[in-house]
């Protein structure tokens, strides 16, 4: 059955593309500067709108034309604010960390005077004589962008350059051929829902389509919830309608007639992004009745989730967007049945629906050639903690983790030694060393215990305690868990309370025990993901650092001198300066006292063990020194006023 | 018990309330939403506002009061003039996050998602603003503190307090001055 109108759609996408593309061609036929700054949330936080008014001044006073084009992230959280100036006559140059002062420096040396200022640059955007590409860099040629691929290049707000560079043809492609065929090439692909669990997208959507009905929902989960994973926010902040003609290629092939991007209300930038995308695909009769001219129609609204983790679970979802306490559900019925409004409902995720034009685009061969065989694709990390150039990676599945995390995000930075790597966020795991060689995707992750999950990854070295990040962890998820089952709701918060007696010194012999089984309880007696995953970090920080619990249990000892309650700082008399005062100032509790020698000493009751001394104290005496367990400082007295 | 203040704001509320409940149909669908609007215009739910939500959605107010506590977007009394937000992220956890929370908390003699007496300052927790790189980081009003350190947390509340007296002075300067003119007048 073919869909009426496709040949009046070709013309109509033809014409589109062209106008975007004439468009485009005028911009840079006028042959003035084009600057590009990165002004997704990750950007603005870090100075982007600053930098933006020091170019628009700089350039004001000098009397320059120029155009600034806001783009999206390119994923380089290191390096932000990120600018890149096409500057006619040479390469288009990418210039890191601009502050207002290198913005204005910039107007007058480049723009003006012809000067790239090669101290600031990165790299240049594409092969040239004059500067090193940024391709040259392992940051760049390593990864493998297909998703987020237009994220940082093209402006998320002007639909215009979505199109010129190809956009929505992925779904021209679509409706040329059968809905089964679409869900066949799907299937072809060998797509795993990249929401963390890895369900094959085709055979849900092949669920969906079969389930019957005259109404249907394509629902897209943008309720990211993990404590340091923000790719999804990205993706809707940087190229929304990649998206949107994602979902319209879903809501063709499984038959459904209404769509709902759930986003975190916490994402402000991206919510008034996606909305206007929408807008803009009404506009141009990409979305609503009659997309194209054809017989397809498709409305998409968008909701502002309230902010709980629970609701990444698809039931929970569902019982939010009907007004109620996002709780899962039990399953069967699955949604594909049965979901919101009681309709078949297929719930998909940002990087699974971005990923479905590509596939249409390029087709399942090509898709099915990146990655490995069970994982096909590519995948998004956000590698933060101790890395050298944090942010979001995009690698082919398969990669291993020492690629990922030494030579594309630059290793540990300050020469300490690496530690663990925790991967999936609070409900997956922390691997040791021993598995940096583990290729990552759905299957490996899950055997070693760690789970792809939202692709957060933290990164830690010899400073991070093991115990600690687990109770932060458990922290969350116990904050987080709905309530529903006994086992999650209370059997996490005491998981939580043998975390925290072990940081404060006073775990008990049976508690590592009580850890372990309490955990397979958990997993046990849980009816979603969350409860099942959520003692994923202590089993695995169980299984391949038992050594760090045993310190913390049986010597009171934090051996990564982190746990507050089990350290202490104190000064070396022998290298402290005499009348030197640099710490003094610096401790917010007036905890450091002049001793009769006329150093300085720590008060061990008034210290809150923040460690601004350590900063304080002047490198060519390095006298603050840590210990634990905190009975080892000496213990000096504080002579009695006069 | 809420302050007599804040009761009194609130029973001045009530007529916005019902003129913003108009815009909505009476489906429980639309209950997420209309807490939403409420807490942009108002800041915070307050408990009679929950009251009236329930009464338009024909809904019991223990059902209203059970999904806004569900959810962490909600707040339920008054923030503060500075809003001081300390992302405790992974990224921000890993470098000390807690221990500039714990700076903050003791200098404004507040715990987090409190409020100050004289509601000058609230101080909240937020999971990740998503700028790990500068880790650890605090948002206070509308700027972010990036590399934040123990010894930073004084100067901005230093900042906040000489800039209040600072106005303070410029208003009883210029009250001086109306009064002399009358006087002479």
């Amino acid at each position: 059955m073919k869909l009426a109108g496709v040949d009046e759609a070709i013309v109509r996408h033809r014409q589109l593309v062209d106008r975007a593309r004439r468009r485009r061609a005028e911009m840079e036929h006028r042959e003035l500067p084009r600057i590009e700054i990165g002004m997704a949330t990750c950007g603005l936080a870090a100075g982007a709108g600053a930098t933006k008014e020091a170019f628009e001044e700089a350039c004001a006073v000098n009397g320059l034309h120029f155009s600034i084009n806001p783009v999206g992230c390119l994923g380089h959280c290191y390096a932000e604010p990120l600018v890149v100036i096409h500057n006619p006559g040479f390469p288009p140059i990418c210039y890191h960390n601009v502050t207002p002062g290198k913005a204005k420096a910039l107007v007058k040396a480049f723009l003006q005077e012809g000067d790239p200022l090669y101290e600031f640059v990165l790299g240049a955007m594409e092969e040239n004589d004059l500067i090193p590409a940024v391709t040259d860099f392992p940051r760049f040629h390593l990864e493998k962008r297909v998703v987020m691929e237009r994220c940082g290049v093209i402006n998320p707000e002007a639909i215009d350059e979505y199109l010129a560079g190809g956009g929505y043809s992925g779904l021209l492609k679509a409706i040329q051929v059968s809905p089964d065929a679409v869900i066949e090439e799907i299937i072809q692909s060998g797509l795993r829902g990249r929401g963390g669990a890895g369900f094959p997208t085709g055979r849900k959507w092949r669920l969906a389509r079969d389930a019957g009905g005259s109404h249907k929902f394509i629902i897209c989960n943008a309720d990211e919830g993990d404590p340091g994973a923000y790719m999804d926010r990205t993706l809707l902040e940087s190229n929304p309608h990649q998206l949107l003609e994602g979902m319209v290629i879903a809501a063709y092939a499984i038959g459904a007639d209404r769509g709902i991007v759930y986003v975190r209300a916490e994402y402000p930038l991206a919510v008034e992004r996606m909305r206007t995308a929408i807008r803009q695909a009404v506009e141009y009769g990409l979305l609503g009745k009659g997309i194209l001219g054809t017989d397809l129609d498709f409305e998409c609204t968008l909701f502002e989730g309230s902010g709980a983790f629970v609701c990444g679970e698809e039931t929970a979802l569902i019982e939010s967007l009907e007004g109620k306490r996002g709780m899962p559900r039990h399953r069967p019925p699955y949604p594909v049945q049965k979901g919101f409004r009681s309709l078949p409902t297929v719930i998909n995720n940002v990087k699974t629906l971005s990923s479905i034009p590509h596939i249409l685009k390029h087709g399942a061969r090509w898709y099915s050639g990146i990655g490995s065989p069970a994982s096909p694709g590519t995948a998004i990390f956000s590698v933060v903690g101790k890395v050298v150039h944090p942010g979001l990676v995009e690698i082919a599945m398969g990669t291993t983790l020492r690629t990922l995390i030494f030579d594309i995000c630059g290793g540990v930075p300050n020469h300490r030694r690496f530690k663990a790597v925790q991967i999936g966020g609070p409900s997956g795991g922390c691997l040791p060393e021993s598995f940096l060689d583990t290729p990552i995707d759905f299957d490996s992750l899950t055997k070693a215990g760690a789970m792809m999950g939202s692709g957060g990854i933290v990164v830690m070295d010899e400073d991070d305690c093991i115990v600690d990040v687990t109770r932060y962890f458990l922290d969350f998820t116990q904050k987080e868990s709905c309530g529903k089952c006994t086992f999650c709701r209370i059997g996490t918060l005491h998981l939580l309370n043998g975390l925290h007696r072990m940081t404060r010194g006073e775990g008990r012999d049976t508690d590592m025990e009580m850890l372990r089984t309490l955990s397979e309880e958990i997993k046990e007696g849980s009816l979603c993901g969350l409860g099942k995953t959520a003692p994923n970090p202590v089993l695995t920080t169980l299984k391949y650092f038992p050594e760090e619990y045993e310190a913390h249990v049986a010597e009171k000892r934090c051996p990564s001198m982190r746990c507050r309650a089990l350290t202490a700082f104190y000064i070396d008399l022998d290298l402290c300066a005499r009348g030197c005062d640099a710490c003094v100032g610096s401790c917010p509790v007036e905890a450091i006292f002049t001793t009769v020698s006329r150093k300085k000493a720590i008060d061990q009751a008034k210290c809150v063990k923040c460690g601004e001394c350590v900063s304080a104290c002047p490198p060519e005496y390095n006298a603050v020194l840590k210990v634990s367990p905190p009975q080892l400082a000496p213990v000096v007295e504080r002579p009695k006023e006069e | 018990m809420s302050h007599p203040s804040i009761v009194s704001e609130e029973e001045e509320s009530r007529e916005e309330i019902i003129g913003l409940l108009q815009g909505f149909s009476k489906g429980r669908e639309n209950l997420i939403p209309i807490l939403q609007t409420i807490q942009k215009r108002h800041s915070y739910v307050s408990g009679l506002a929950m009251k009236l939500v329930a009464e338009h959605l024909e809904i019991s107010s223990s059902e209203v009061y059970g999904v806004a506590t569900f959810y962490n977007q909600f707040r339920f009394h008054p923030p503060g003039r500075h809003q001081i937000r300390i992302c405790l992220g992974t990224a921000c956890h890993v470098v000390g996050g807690d221990i500039i929370l714990e700076n903050f908390e003791r200098k404004l003699g507040i715990r987090e998602g409190q409020t100050t007496p004289d509601r000058e300052f609230s101080i909240e927790r937020v999971a990740c603003v998503g700028c790990c790189a500068l880790a650890p980081v605090a948002i206070v009003d509308e700027a972010t503190h990036g590399h934040m350190a123990p010894s930073r947390v004084e100067g901005i509340i230093l900042g906040f307090q000489i800039e209040k007296e600072r106005l303070e002075r410029e208003k009883q300067a210029e009250n001086s001055e109306e009064k002399e003119l009358g006087e002479n007048l």
